[in-house]
């Protein structure tokens, strides 16, 4: 498509971008003029944006438009990944009200920086060419970097933060020297050029490189083995509604990155790339299985299980079909939601002294706090994928398409890590179940994570009653993502 | 009421319980004593509603009866429930034990009982729908589910080494069971569906064949628990609580037999010909080493437990037998080892809840103090030797017939573990019931007390029935059986006509000797 200079792109399709631009400065202006604002105002004007963004989200058309002289798409696939990040940064607000007041952290940017990190993932989820991906990417990431240190008091937050950084940036630098080969031996940027370039021309080495370069960029955003060493640092150290945040929406947003780039540029390189992402996979799973088992910090514990679920989703990702990118979706989707409630009862671990966060320190808790620990016990063996709970679906139909498209050492592997996954997640139940109680939490748990975790564990417990939705939604996203 | 979604009836009616309990309020004394009414009542109606199967069932016929089809993953993945001669027993057994669960944890769980209550009653539902499912998606959800409310059964209310158990419980049966699900995958792709009355229909290739028996073998050897990967069994049987162990060996145990029944036999026969010599010598050894192994027991549930590896022994040669007596047999000998083993393990909890300890050697003479404990524990311990005139004698007299058709040596060394089950049976009799009662502990023993003979009677009675007179479970399970081996020939039969052996097939003839 030629695109003269003096051609007015459309705006309307980057209406729910253009207008979180607009709040997140609005908000900020009237955090800086207001005097003595708190982060609570802030936290309910970013999540009346988020309401009203969402809104504006659900009655857009499903019709892929493209915009931005091609750089920019707007489809089926990627509303539903947007929704799922609004969902899940909300969220993330929501579980930070009560802890950011009670740290010492209450300062109006912390809501807005979030609102900020989402619009940069919103970003990415639309990109479709390398310089958007890139921008996208930079605008989530140095808001990360900031929030992640966000507790400038304290040192292990401002440790998480700069290691974030530099490795952070180390990454982005892979990833733009991928991309300037991917456009020197291609010439051109955007995702369906490239994609034709290579459909006609076949592959080259210096492509190869750059998709190798690329996915190590990608792979350190969704914290896949071997990139994954700051994740459990930064974990540890960030403020726990940071970490909660990053488990979820940053990941959601990498992947639909990593969906949109294979997916969308190189199609023609399947071959290639699927090694790439096998590999990456597997190390993950096991990785992520093996090195939970010795963590007593339950945010690192945490940590290696998100990069053990990584590993699970891109098994999808591996079998390179519409059956694969539907599991990745459910499992994003599911690990997102599991993944918050989970966090609530981690923010819920606040004795007199402050908050804790050694896996200790929840023994006993089906005594103290029965209801909690049924549904923190119910989450751990979803996590875990034991059926009937969601997780069970989400690895089933990411397994499925890996079966499907012959990749079987690759599933043999992935379920068998997932059996050394199910002793750590085990673990925390024995010590909610079978172990003597210990200090109780201050109870009763704030409000609002009580609902947090009360609607994920209903959904945890309850998603086999009714998985239609979530599957045909999800069906409908892959319809668009692939052309 | 339709014959419709009685199943669904009777596979939800204890969760129905569960969450009547869940909602229960009040200082714990009553809480506890309506969990422990509600339970009761709700297990109670549960058998006799599943009764009306049993009365409705249509013997002639090896279809699935009380279908019930919608929609629920999706495309081909349905929920879809039904029962046939095979399954529908093992539905009766569930809820036959349930009542005798929930009475024999009356007064012997102190703590969480609310907790305790709701576990079994999920744990019924789970395992109700095992065998009712018609979707393999569906079974999978079920038959793993199960680990969930084991897992806490024995953990939480267990004895002292608790933990280990509950985790070698979980971990070994979920590895299993994992592989399995990757065969179902592989199932759906190749047969485009998980419904399982199509399934039995659908021919897979025969390489197919072998990779899916083995993924199915490997969950259901751990579940039923076969040698070498039995070890898991007696670990939780010593340490679950009385309740759990009945549960454990009465039905848990019956769904690795079960599934060599409803898949591997069926849906890949020619890997099942193939590779019976396997299954034969994995049975004989179970059978013979565990019987040894008993024989060397101190603790009285460790005895049983590796009884009950020595019995699931007999099941999985009947059933790899492949002819009408062999399957029978099986089916049969799941059954009354279901009512047998856990009235065994219900006696072991009679003197435990006096005496609390389960060492062989802490007991002696009980007869004089317990002459009705002594009668109905000698009545199930002869049971268990399979004595004719007991419904252990059936079971296991079939599956011996059976596999002497196929495989005289294979049935020659079985036979031997009867007297073997004699052996160790009769010693620990000997050892706990007769003798002089010497020790001062025992002397204030008390017989049995009322609910104790409520929980016993009905064991005892069916024991003695069906030893006499089995016909009403032939009856029942003999169509669906017949249709089993005829099928099950037939695909033998024609693969052998086509001359294609793989080359797992040559391998076993080299080792068969021919």
């Amino acid at each position: 498509m030629d695109y003269a200079a003096s051609d007015v792109p459309a705006f309307l399709p980057a209406l729910p971008e253009i207008l979180l631009a607009l709040g997140a400065m609005a908000l900020l202006m009237y955090g800086v003029f207001r005097k003595e604002c708190d982060a609570r105002e802030t936290s309910f004007g970013v999540l009346g944006l988020f309401a009203l963004v969402g809104a504006l989200l659900i009655t857009e058309p499903n019709a892929t438009v493209h915009t931005f002289g091609d750089t920019f798409v707007v489809s089926g696939f990627t509303k539903f990944m947007k929704l799922l990040i609004l969902l899940a940064a909300a969220a993330a607000i929501v579980m930070s009200l009560t802890y950011i007041r009670r740290e010492k952290m209450d300062r109006f940017e912390f809501p807005v920086l979030i609102a900020l990190a989402t619009l940069g993932m919103f970003m990415m989820v639309s990109a479709n060419g390398l310089i958007s991906l890139y921008m996208g990417l930079e605008l989530q990431s140095l808001s990360l970097y900031v929030i992640a240190a966000f507790n400038r008091d304290s040192g292990r937050a401002t440790e998480a933060g700069l290691k974030y950084f530099v490795l952070g940036a180390l990454a982005s630098g892979m990833l733009l020297y991928g991309a300037s080969l991917i456009y020197g031996f291609t010439g051109s940027v955007e995702f369906p050029a490239i994609a034709a370039v290579l459909e006609a021309e076949g592959a080259n080495i210096g492509t190869i490189f750059g998709i190798v370069f690329v996915m190590a960029g990608l792979a350190f955003k969704i914290s896949a083995v071997p990139f994954h060493m700051w994740t459990p640092d930064v974990y540890e150290g960030a403020p726990t509604p940071v970490t909660a945040f990053f488990a979820g929406a940053p990941k959601v947003a990498a992947m639909a990155l990593v969906l949109r780039v294979l997916f969308g540029a190189f199609p023609a390189m399947e071959a290639e790339w699927q090694q790439i992402v096998i590999f990456i996979s597997i190390a993950s799973m096991v990785l992520g299985a093996f090195a939970a088992i010795g963590q007593s910090n339950i945010k690192r514990l945490m940590a290696y299980s998100s990069i053990s679920h990584m590993g699970f989703a891109l098994v999808g990702v591996a079998a390179g079909t519409p059956e694969g990118i539907r599991g990745v979706l459910i499992y994003l989707v599911i690990y997102v939601v599991m993944n918050a409630g989970v966090f609530c009862c981690i923010l819920a671990m606040q004795r007199k002294e402050g908050y804790v966060e050694t896996i200790g320190d929840l023994s006993g808790l089906s005594r103290n706090q029965p209801m909690v620990a049924f549904l923190l016990a119910m989450l751990m063996f979803s996590l875990a994928g034991v059926p009937p709970l969601a997780g069970f679906f989400g690895k089933f139909y990411v397994f499925m398409a890996a079966i499907e498209a012959g990749l079987y050492p690759l599933a043999v592997i992935g379920v068998l890590a997932s059996v050394v996954g199910a002793y750590y997640y085990l673990r925390i139940v024995k010590i909610m179940y079978f172990d003597e109680p210990a200090e109780p939490f201050e109870q009763p748990m704030p409000g609002e994570l009580a609902a947090v975790l009360g609607v994920s564990g209903v959904f945890t417990m309850l998603f086999f009653v009714y998985p239609a939705p979530l599957i045909l939604g999800a069906q409908a996203a892959v319809g668009a993502l692939l052309p | 009421m339709t014959d419709g979604n009685i199943l669904s009836l009777i596979t939800f009616l204890p969760a129905i319980g569960a969450l009547i309990i869940l909602v229960t309020r009040g200082d714990e004394a009553t809480v506890a004593r309506n969990a422990r009414y509600v339970a009761l009542w709700t297990t109670s109606i549960t058998f006799f509603v599943s009764l009306y199967i049993w009365w409705q069932f249509d013997p002639t016929t090896a279809d699935f009866q009380f279908v019930q089809q919608t929609e629920w993953l999706g495309g081909a993945i349905t929920y879809h429930m039904g029962v046939d001669g095979i399954s529908m027993l093992f539905v009766i057994l569930t809820t036959f034990l349930m009542p005798a669960c929930i009475l024999a944890s009356w007064t012997s769980i102190e703590k969480r009982v609310k907790e305790y209550m709701i576990a079994f009653l999920v744990l019924e539902t789970l395992m109700i729908g095992v065998f009712c499912a018609l979707d393999l998606v569906l079974f999978y959800l079920f038959f793993e589910g199960g680990l969930i409310p084991m897992f806490l059964i024995i953990g939480v209310w267990g004895g002292a080494r608790r933990i280990y158990a509950s985790f070698k419980f979980f971990l070994y049966t979920f590895a299993g069971s994992v592989l399995m699900l990757l065969a179902i995958m592989a199932m759906y792709w190749n047969a485009g569906t998980t419904s399982i009355p199509v399934l039995l229909e659908h021919d897979f290739p025969v390489d197919m064949q072998l990779w899916l028996w083995l993924a199915f073998f490997a969950s259901f050897a751990v579940k039923m628990p076969m040698w070498p990967v039995h070890t898991w069994l007696p670990d939780a049987h010593v340490e679950a609580p009385t309740a759990g162990s009945v549960i454990l060996a009465g039905i848990l145990l019956k769904m690795g037999g079960y599934g060599f029944l409803r898949f591997s036999l069926p849906m890949f026969p020619v890997a099942s010909a193939d590779l019976a010599w396997l299954v034969f010598g994995l049975s004989v050894i179970a059978i013979v080493y565990a019987s040894l192994v008993a024989l060397v027991q101190e603790d009285m549930k460790k005895l049983i437990a590796y009884s009950s590896v020595a019995h699931m022994g007999f099941v999985t040669m009947g059933i790899f037998a492949a002819n009408t007596q062999g399957v029978q047999g099986g089916i049969f000998q799941m059954l009354s080892h279901g009512w047998v083993s856990g009235a065994l393990f219900l006696c072991v909890g009679v003197v435990y809840d006096r005496m609390h300890t389960r060492e062989i050697a802490a007991y002696g003479g009980l007869v004089n103090r317990m002459p009705l404990y002594a009668m109905a524990f000698m009545v199930f311990t002869m049971a268990n030797v399979g004595l004719p005139g007991t419904s252990g004698f059936v079971g296991e007299f079939l599956t011996i017939v059976g596999t002497f058709k196929v495989n005289t040596w294979v049935a020659a060394i079985a036979a031997t573990g009867v007297i073997l089950a004699a052996g160790y049976a009769l010693y620990l009799y000997r050892r706990i019931v007769f003798g002089a009662l010497e020790k001062d502990t025992l002397k204030s023993m008390m017989d049995l007390n009322r609910r104790e003979v409520v929980t016993l009677a009905p064991l005892l009675a069916t024991t003695l029935f069906f030893g006499v007179y089995p016909a009403p479970i032939m009856d029942v399970t003999a169509v669906s059986v017949e249709n089993l081996i005829a099928n099950y020939t037939a695909a033998v039969e024609a693969h052998r006509l086509a001359g294609e052996t793989g080359l797992i097939g040559q391998v076993a003839s080299l080792f068969a000797g021919n």
